[in-house]
């Protein structure tokens, strides 16, 4: 296992499908706090996956104007399906083609098994990288390490 | 390793033991299948552990996927609030495959409670606060899904089946 990007580093642009036909930039988030939130696969089996958590703290990430973004290596219509099932209301990235290359660059790829890290960055105002989390693979890290980096960005 | 941030207090729900010298606090959501699994579980630690575990129970719905989480977990509150929390919470879980608006509305009338008082309260939502704090307190102290337990504040992140609990629960229950 790598390491994850740390903190104090320009977070990599990147370009992914956010939808079949839509495309979403890092840059285009410039301004705000953002989220990237890396995870192995859509369609875990339990119920309060890590994204079901972020879904319903999406009112707390709002309050620091963050967004909030997933990203795994499945295509951008298995989201799409997925994020319909779920009620999920915020994108999700397909880093699909070439397989994990975003993912890479954020030493949140894992070779052997094909698929993102559960990986978590808090990318500043200024697309400065400022806190950064590697779960063990089988551990949900949950939201407050993300909602402790927002707060401590404020101020 | 994640730790509960808001310590137990007389504002939760808690039975076993009044004072174990374990404290086992759950984070559930009344309409998720695992927290089913888990609450006939956490009876059978209760039985076993007596009054050497304490368990309390938080709201933590979710709510996007679980459209009845909401209103359950605000039943269960309005029981609460007359001192019947946990026969609300035991009764939903035990029959949450028919978990209905109906449901909770029968079950409180089945507690003694007046119906009408619940249907108003679940339309003012005036034990959605409480659920909101709950739940605020679960996301700051790092809980990940439903359910998620803390055994003397600190974050269980194995299986939650009897024996794995068990074993937790015994690994730091002080000797005698």
């Amino acid at each position: 296992m790598g390491h994850v990007l740390a903190p104090g580093i320009t977070a990599p642009d990147f370009t992914l499908h956010v939808t079949p036909d839509q495309t979403l930039s890092l840059g285009d988030l410039r301004g705000r706090p953002v989220v990237l939130a890396f995870y192995p696969a859509d369609w875990s089996p339990v119920c309060g996956d890590q994204l079901a958590i972020y879904n319903q703290v999406l009112p707390e990430f709002r309050r620091h104007e963050a967004e909030v973004v997933g990203i795994s290596v499945d295509s951008a219509w298995c989201h799409q399906a997925f994020a319909e099932t779920r009620h999920l209301h915020f994108p999700l990235l397909a880093d699909f083609e070439p397989k994990g290359a975003v993912a890479r660059q954020y030493g949140a790829y894992r070779d052997g098994e094909g698929v993102c890290e559960r990986a978590l960055f808090v990318v500043d105002r200024e697309g400065l990288i400022f806190w950064s989390y590697r779960s063990p693979i089988a551990v949900n890290p949950g939201a407050d390490g993300i909602l402790d980096a927002l707060d401590r960005l404020e101020t | 390793m994640s730790e509960l941030k808001v310590p137990v207090s007389a504002a939760d729900h808690a039975r076993g033991g009044a004072d174990g010298r374990v404290v086992l606090v759950e984070y559930g959501d009344y309409e998720c299948p695992y927290c089913r699994v888990a609450h006939s579980e956490v009876l059978q630690l209760g039985r076993h552990f007596g009054d050497d575990l304490t368990i309390v129970f938080r709201h933590f719905p979710l709510t996007e996927i679980h459209p009845l989480a909401e209103p359950a977990a605000e039943t269960a509150e309005l029981a609460g609030a007359q001192g019947r929390f946990w026969d609300m919470h035991d009764a939903i879980y035990a029959h949450q495959e028919r978990l209905s608006l109906p449901f909770l509305l029968g079950a409180a009338k089945a507690l003694g409670l007046s119906e009408r008082d619940c249907a108003l309260a679940l339309e003012a939502k005036t034990y959605a606060p409480k659920i909101a704090q709950d739940f605020l307190s679960g996301v700051r102290s790092g809980v990940n899904g439903t359910p998620t337990f803390f055994i003397n504040g600190h974050r269980h992140d194995g299986p939650f089946d009897y024996r794995h609990l068990a074993a937790a629960i015994q690994s730091v229950r002080p000797r005698a």
